[in-house]
């Protein structure tokens, strides 16, 4: 799949927003008082300008933004809609949340119960949001049960960073997220790992005979355009297996880097904004490769032997 | 759930629908162009039209991106910098006719053959010959030199008809079908509507061509035959078949010459010819009478086989003892070809053995009864239903003529012409054979002023009717009709521009093309040809080609070199007239005829060229195209031509709805409101033959008769099919000593080794002059299927579709090459070198490399940006071959051309395939880019 | 509107015969032609004049290649290749508008241009390459089945077919009602044993496939083999010349 990054911007930004913003919520939930102005001023602006940017850079690949409202609707059936909805259902428990958090508006009661909510919701989004591509049956790198978990723990990990080094800023005590932080991390790096193993030995069993029901024996003799058409630049880019399995290793390295940071942060707090500053790279490297190895079962019919 | 959302059932998105003809190739199909707002929008085939019946190919249903493409001229141009600068200034066309007028009017005055007028993809043939003879030279042709007329020869000198589309397989009844090679511009819609026929019923096909896509891709059999052996696969098949005696003797003994008494007089001036009676009849053997009887004579009891002695002491045999013993010989035995032609032997013997099987044990009858010349009933129509068509894998080579005849030997052995499930003719055919109309342009036929007594091109029966200067030199320009060429029934215009540059035979003055890239795709050696066109001459500093006048629609190559621009109509802005005259659209069910109507108008100032040479005609005052008073003739230009023009009383360009009340066919006074009886007609007109006329036509008296009142053949006489060919053997006996017209000695082994009046295989010349072991490799190109020559593939869709070409070449001797996919490969012949992209397959012969015909351009035309993948990975094989073959001895240089015929050998090129040192991604050679002089967006 | 109807009144598709396609590209400039003025109009283009002219077309024209096991014979297919119309498409699920739809009609698959936003997931969930978006346009184009010829009243009824279907000229692609088992269409399917692409999907296409016929290129029974050679070949010539004057 093409990489585009429109996409990769949205999933990764939104990603670290969302999960900065469950952190908030679930934070202000379990200390259930009202943090400083600042703090939660600043940070509910970064985890909501982070969502809205994504959400906007998704809106420019669309054809028609203007329409994109419409996108709510299908929320029976389309992972993408149920995206959408959830993201704008996000909004206004979220505002509310940091409204009370802030003590803008004194409600201390309502403060647990709200980010209780604001978190479960902003799991929720990024959860949607890695159905879209789970459920795709035609790219087989992405229809398989650690896609979901991948964005969650992403969404975590970034978010839990960017807590930390936002927290090292107003010199605030991060609380159990510094324990988190490192954890998630590794996590994701156990994921992942396990994700691009399943992904290697999972069978290319797809062939250009079985697309076209010509048999085992056939293979493309002439291109039906001799330019390149929509689907074969949306779908049929191809990575290099040197430079994937570079990109991976890039990948680990970065996490790794990431880890020692957040633990050095312990001591340094300002460290970890370099961490977060690392922990969004990797994110754009694992987002990368994640579309550029997805191998759609179109391009069978355009000259690939198998997918 | 929401509900969902209406879609109009019954759009209309057009406000009006108006017939026409297709001109996206040389089919000429019905079609219904639609229209909004005066803008063209949608392109259909016309269900009630004899061609396509409804259906419409890759290239028509694009028409519309021809029609508005940017590569248009738009208005008349002259030159003003130097030949291929681009330096042209707009002109009206006032100033474009007077100028075009006073260049011709020159020429005419002082010796007209200094006008060479060629006019390539012509559909108004019935015209621009006309006007050339009205003009006074013999130099005229269109393109089928370098086409396909040694096939048209070949049929038309053997059974009055031929392959192309002048005849069809009986779609309907035959169950085995024989194609040879393609050429798919050509009859290219009734081809795959019969192929879909044939796969319906279940009929067998086989494929004889060397690459297995196209038509090839679905036959039930492939025969990859090496390029320009079909005639040893075709003759082997023929020497199985007669060891066999599966041979249709009486379809033989009553329709062809196979019994007529052939002379046998070694060295003697008559040795070859038939033997005739008193009356010029020619004799067959009465085997009753044990004497020679008058072949006329329908009692007699005609022997097929035997060698007699008459009673003056002469030697005879008959024609087919002849045909016999030629293959009966070893060397046409399928163990004897099978390497040559790369066909296994076993293959040769089970396709001869299921042809007899087909012919002879499942016959098709039709319960319709007919009555042949002889006046003899026959209650059924029997057919032999063998079909047989061959195109260009015949046509672009060398032996192609022989081949052709070898080809037509076999069907008619079979006895499969014109019979139910075999080959059959298309109105205006069968015609005599070969047709009586002779060359015109012998010295004394030529004068200042004056028009040519008769039409330039036509049929010669022997070499006094050859166009030959007093010293024996080619009269032609381009050496047709000459001892070079002898029945260039087509003229040579791929010789043209070469001969006018060497001033061999002479120099020309004028060069007046229509419709033909013969600076680039439809030239041979095009570095040369561009050379030639602007030579100049060191003592005057003059163009040695002086003036060039050229007619296209588009900003093709040729325009560059061209001196005066008349920029033309697209073919949805004009009229024309698809005429019995010319290349007809009959059915073998009947004649047919069809006109183009402008559905739009030209936005652009351009005009029809046929309706601007008509205008030519006036000023130059052509006989025929002014009035007594001295006004033009046709005002209206090439409509009013159309209507009121007559070839003979009552004979005009269109058959249809004649006579003052538009009921007559056929002949008929023109009818002014002709035109409009057309398109209320939907363009067309056909006309149904009566069942008992449907076969056997060249036999068959009821046909026969009607075709004369017709008008179609002079006299209602039989067309007997000339197996054995007299005229063939006229020429030969000529260069070995005999007769008053003989040829120079440097052409005499060659006439006498082609003009045998028996098929044979020879090798075609290419390979058999250069060395094969450096150029161990055929190439060959095909036409795509989407594409016709160079305007299909400046179309904005179908470049799309192939915007570039590779070059094929199988897999094996790829591997074995050390070529794998994509690399880039040198392609070298005893000519040039080219550099293109490799593509890998296995559905080729594996001594073939072949590539599509016409994608590569030359950066900068057809309204195409100069970096177009066409101009920068596309190529053309044409830089690879020699307009003329390597020196013979003595140093004369013959054209690349079939001996007999003087059809250009496209495909005997030979070459030799290398991964190239340079792996860049561009194709070479790359050309100067030109300027851009099309229309634009 | 991007849940699935549960039945469709008709099943609407080609059937596509690989044994009688020659790829003359007939179907898909007809397709192009027809669909850029019609419900999918405009069909834009880029750079149509330059190095890299391409733009959405429903229906584009493959060649393959088959080989057999010893490597010697092959075969070339040609290959259309257009939406299959499915009865379970995953494209109209994810649709997030609704502008994606499955008519209960007909079960023609559309894309509605006056909601699409041009997000392109419909295109990254169908494994046939089906639906190609319009860059111009911002929204997809697909195959409509021709939904604004089949109906219109404004053709004759023998032309009430996608245009594609009119054009071929070898007569390999049919268009009728595969949901009915009596229909033409459906009787070719069972007699040629149409098949589906990539039936495991699960999308169930109703568009088929006829496979290439085995070629007929060695000795078929019935059809005896011509005698060899014996140097009687004359002789035969002559007895048979015999015969022809006995009359019979």
């Amino acid at each position: 799949m093409n990489p585009a990054y429109s996409v990769i911007f949205f999933t990764t930004a939104s990603g670290a927003g969302y999960g900065l913003l469950a952190l908030l919520g679930l934070t202000a939930a379990s200390l259930g008082q009202s943090a400083s102005l600042a703090f939660v001023i600043v940070s509910m602006i970064i985890a909501l300008g982070l969502i809205t940017a994504g959400l906007l850079s998704s809106t420019l690949h669309l054809g028609h933004p203007e329409r994109a409202w419409r996108a709510l609707s299908q929320w029976k059936t389309s992972w993408l809609s149920r995206e959408g909805v959830a993201a704008i259902i996000t909004y206004p428990f979220a505002l509310a949340f940091g409204v009370t958090w802030s003590g803008l508006y004194p409600a201390h009661h309502a403060i647990a119960p709200l980010g209780l909510i604001t978190a479960l919701l902003s799991f929720s989004t990024v959860f949607t949001t890695g159905k879209i591509y789970a459920s795709l049956k035609t790219i087989r790198a992405w229809h398989q049960p650690l896609t979901v978990p991948v964005y969650l723990f992403f969404a975590l990990a970034s978010g839990a960073s960017l807590f930390l080094a936002l927290s090292a800023f107003f010199m605030r005590d991060s609380g159990s997220v510094a324990t988190v932080t490192p954890l998630s991390l590794i996590a994701l790096a156990l994921l992942k790992y396990l994700y691009w193993r399943a992904i290697d030995r999972a069978p290319r069993d797809r062939t250009m005979g079985d697309a076209t029901g010509l048999g085992p024996n056939v293979r493309q003799w002439e291109v039906p355009h001799t330019t390149k058409n929509f689907v074969q630049r949306e779908m049929g880019f191809v990575v290099a297996r040197r430079h994937a399995k570079r990109l991976r290793g890039l990948f680990y390295i970065l996490l790794l880097v990431a880890v020692l940071l957040e633990l050095l942060a312990i001591t340094i707090p300002l460290v970890s904004i370099l961490a977060f500053c690392i922990v969004f790279i990797s994110a754009w490297v694992e987002r990368w490769l994640f579309f550029a190895q997805g191998e759609h079962i179109v391009t069978l019919f355009y000259g690939n032997a198998q997918a | 759930m929401a509900s969902e959302p209406a879609v109009a059932r019954s759009p209309k998105t057009w406000d009006e629908i108006k017939t026409t003809t297709c001109y996206m190739c040389a089919c000429r199909c019905g079609i219904k162009v639609y229209l909004k707002d005066g803008t063209v929008t949608y392109i259909d085939g016309n269900r009630d039209h004899p061609v396509n019946k409804g259906v419409i190919c890759g290239k028509g249903a694009a028409g519309i991106k021809q029609h508005y493409s940017p590569g248009r001229l738009s208005k008349p141009l002259i030159r003003v910098g130097e030949r291929g600068s681009g330096e042209f200034r707009e002109i009206e066309w006032e100033e474009a006719l007077q100028t075009a007028t006073s260049w011709l009017s020159d020429v005419r005055k002082s010796d007209p053959k200094k006008l060479a007028f060629f006019t390539g993809r012509d559909q108004s043939q019935g015209l621009t010959g006309w006007w050339a003879t009205q003009f006074g030279t013999p130099n005229y042709a269109a393109h089928g030199g370098f086409c396909s007329v040694n096939m048209a020869a070949a049929g038309l000198y053997t059974f009055g008809g031929s392959f192309w589309e002048f005849g069809e397989p009986d779609w309907k009844h035959t169950k085995y079908f024989l194609l040879f090679g393609v050429a798919e511009d050509h009859g290219s819609n009734p081809i795959k509507a019969g192929l879909g026929k044939l796969k319906k019923r279940g009929a067998k096909f086989v494929s004889i061509n060397p690459i297995k896509t196209g038509y090839s891709a679905i036959a039930d059999e492939w025969v990859g035959v090496r390029p320009g052996t079909d005639g040893l696969f075709v003759g082997a098949i023929i020497h199985e078949l007669l060891n066999a005696g599966q041979i249709d003797g009486d379809y033989l003994n009553r329709y062809t010459n196979s019994p007529w008494l052939v002379i046998d007089n070694k060295g003697a001036a008559d040795h070859g010819l038939f033997a005739r009676d008193e009356n010029g009849d020619t004799l067959v053997w009465d085997a009753h009478k044990k004497a020679p009887v008058s072949s006329t004579d329908h009692n007699a009891a005609r022997a097929l086989m035997g060698r007699f002695t008459l009673p003056d002491g002469r030697n005879v045999a008959t024609s087919f003892q002849l045909i016999a013993e030629r293959y009966l010989a070893p060397e046409n035995a399928p163990d004897a070809v099978t390497e040559r032609c790369g066909v296994p032997a076993d293959t040769i013997r089970r396709i001869a053995a299921e042809l007899a099987h087909v012919a002879f044990k499942e016959t098709v009858t039709l319960d319709v009864p007919w009555t042949d010349f002889t006046g003899r009933r026959h209650e059924k129509m029997i057919g032999r239903p063998v079909a047989m068509h061959a195109m260009r894998g015949i046509s672009a080579h060398a032996n192609g003529f022989q081949t052709c005849r070898a080809i037509h030997l076999l069907q008619i052995m079979l006895g499969t012409i014109d019979t139910p499930g075999g080959f059959r003719y298309k109105a205006p055919y069968p015609r005599p054979i070969p047709p009586h109309i002779k060359p015109t342009g012998k010295p004394d036929q030529i004068w200042p002023g004056e028009p040519l007594p008769g039409p330039p091109l036509g049929f010669v029966t022997g070499p006094e009717d050859l166009l030959l200067s007093a010293e024996g030199k080619p009269q032609r320009i381009d050496k047709a009709y000459s001892w070079d060429a002898p029945i260039a029934a087509h003229g040579m215009m791929h010789m043209v521009i070469t001969n006018a540059a060497n001033r061999d035979p002479y120099g020309i003055d004028v060069l007046f093309m229509y419709m033909a890239n013969m600076s680039w795709n439809s030239a041979m050696n095009i570095p040369d040809t561009l050379k030639h066109l602007t030579a100049k001459d060191e003592t005057t500093g003059d163009y040695v080609i002086p003036k060039i006048i050229y007619s296209d629609a588009y900003a093709s190559e040729m325009v560059h070199y061209a001196d005066l621009i008349l920029p033309d109509t697209t073919y949805l802005e004009r009229w024309d007239c698809i005429s019995l005259l010319d290349r007809p659209i009959s059915e073998a069910d009947g004649p047919a005829d069809s006109i183009r109507q402008p559905v739009v108008e030209p936005e652009r100032d351009v005009r029809a060229f046929q309706t601007v040479l008509l205008d030519l005609g006036a000023r130059l005052k052509l006989p025929g195209m002014m009035t007594p008073e001295g006004n033009a003739r046709y005002p209206g230009g090439y409509p009013d031509y159309i209507v009121n023009h007559e070839r003979a009383p009552g004979v005009g360009p269109l058959a249809g709805f004649r006579g003052a009340d538009g009921t007559q066919s056929g002949k008929g006074a023109p009818n002014p409101n002709q035109l409009q009886a057309y398109i209320d007609n939907g363009c067309h007109w056909f006309y149904e033959l009566p069942d008992e006329q449907k076969y056997f036509k060249h036999v068959n008296k009821a046909y026969l008769e009607w075709a004369t009142g017709f008008g179609l053949i002079g006299k209602p006489e039989p067309i007997i099919h000339q197996l054995y060919c007299e005229p063939l053997q006229k020429f030969r006996l000529a260069a070995e000593g005999h007769g008053a017209i003989q040829p120079p000695d440097g052409h005499r082994a060659r006439i006498i080794e082609a003009f045998d009046p028996i098929p044979f295989w020879y090798p075609p010349f290419e390979g058999e002059r250069i060395d094969e072991k450096s150029f161990p490799m055929h190439a060959v190109t095909q036409r795509p299927m989407a594409m016709y020559h160079a305007w299909g593939s400046q179309n904005s869709w179908l470049r799309q579709i192939l915007g570039r070409n590779w070059l094929y070449i199988a897999k094996g001797r790829a591997h074995a090459l050390g070529i794998v996919d994509g690399d880039w490969v040198t392609v070298t012949s005893h000519h040039g070198q080219i550099k293109g992209q490799a593509k890998l397959m296995n559905g080729v012969n594996p001594d073939t490399v072949w590539t599509w015909n016409a994608i590569g351009k030359r950066s900068g035309t057809w309204g195409l940006k100069k970096d177009a993948p066409e101009a920068k990975q596309g190529f053309l094989l044409n830089h690879l071959i020699s307009d003329l073959l390597p020196e013979r001895e003595g140093g004369y240089r013959f054209s690349n051309s079939d001996p007999v015929t003087g059809q250009a050998a496209w495909y005997d090129l030979r070459v030799r395939v290398e991964k190239a040192s340079d792996q860049s991604n561009i194709s070479s050679p790359q050309f100067p880019t030109l300027k851009n002089l099309g229309v634009g967006q | 509107m991007t849940a699935l109807p549960q039945t469709t009144a008709k099943k609407l598709g080609l059937v596509i015969d690989l044994d009688t396609c020659v790829g003359c590209q007939a179907c898909a400039t007809s397709c192009k032609e027809w669909n850029t003025q019609g419900y999918s109009a405009p069909l834009a283009d880029e750079d149509t004049r330059g190095a890299d002219p391409h733009g959405p077309w429903l229906n584009r024209i493959h060649g393959y290649e088959i080989e057999d096991t010893n490597g010697k014979d092959s075969r070339v297919v040609h290959f259309p290749r257009s939406c299959l119309h499915c009865e379970t498409p995953a494209c109209v699920t994810v649709c997030p508008t609704g502008a994606s739809y499955k008519r209960a009609e007909d079960g023609i698959v559309l894309v509605n241009p006056d909601t699409c936003i041009g997000c392109k997931l419909c295109s990254w969930a169908c494994p046939y390459g089906a639906r190609e978006y319009d860059v111009q346009e911002g929204v997809m184009k697909k195959c409509t089945l021709c939904v604004d010829r089949i109906y219109n009243e404004n053709f004759e009824p023998e032309d009430r077919q996608p245009a594609c279907v009119k054009a071929c000229p070898t007569g390999a692609r049919h268009f009728g009602d595969l949901g009915d088992e009596n229909s033409a269409v459906s009787q070719l399917v069972k007699e040629r044993g149409g098949f589906d692409l990539l039936p495991e999907m699960g999308y169930k296409p109703t568009n088929k496939y006829l496979p290439p016929r085995a070629k007929r290129d060695t000795p078929q029974a019935g059809i005896e083999a011509l005698p060899k050679g014996d140097g009687s070949a004359m002789d035969r010539l002559f007895k048979l010349a015999d015969r022809l004057l006995s009359g019979n």
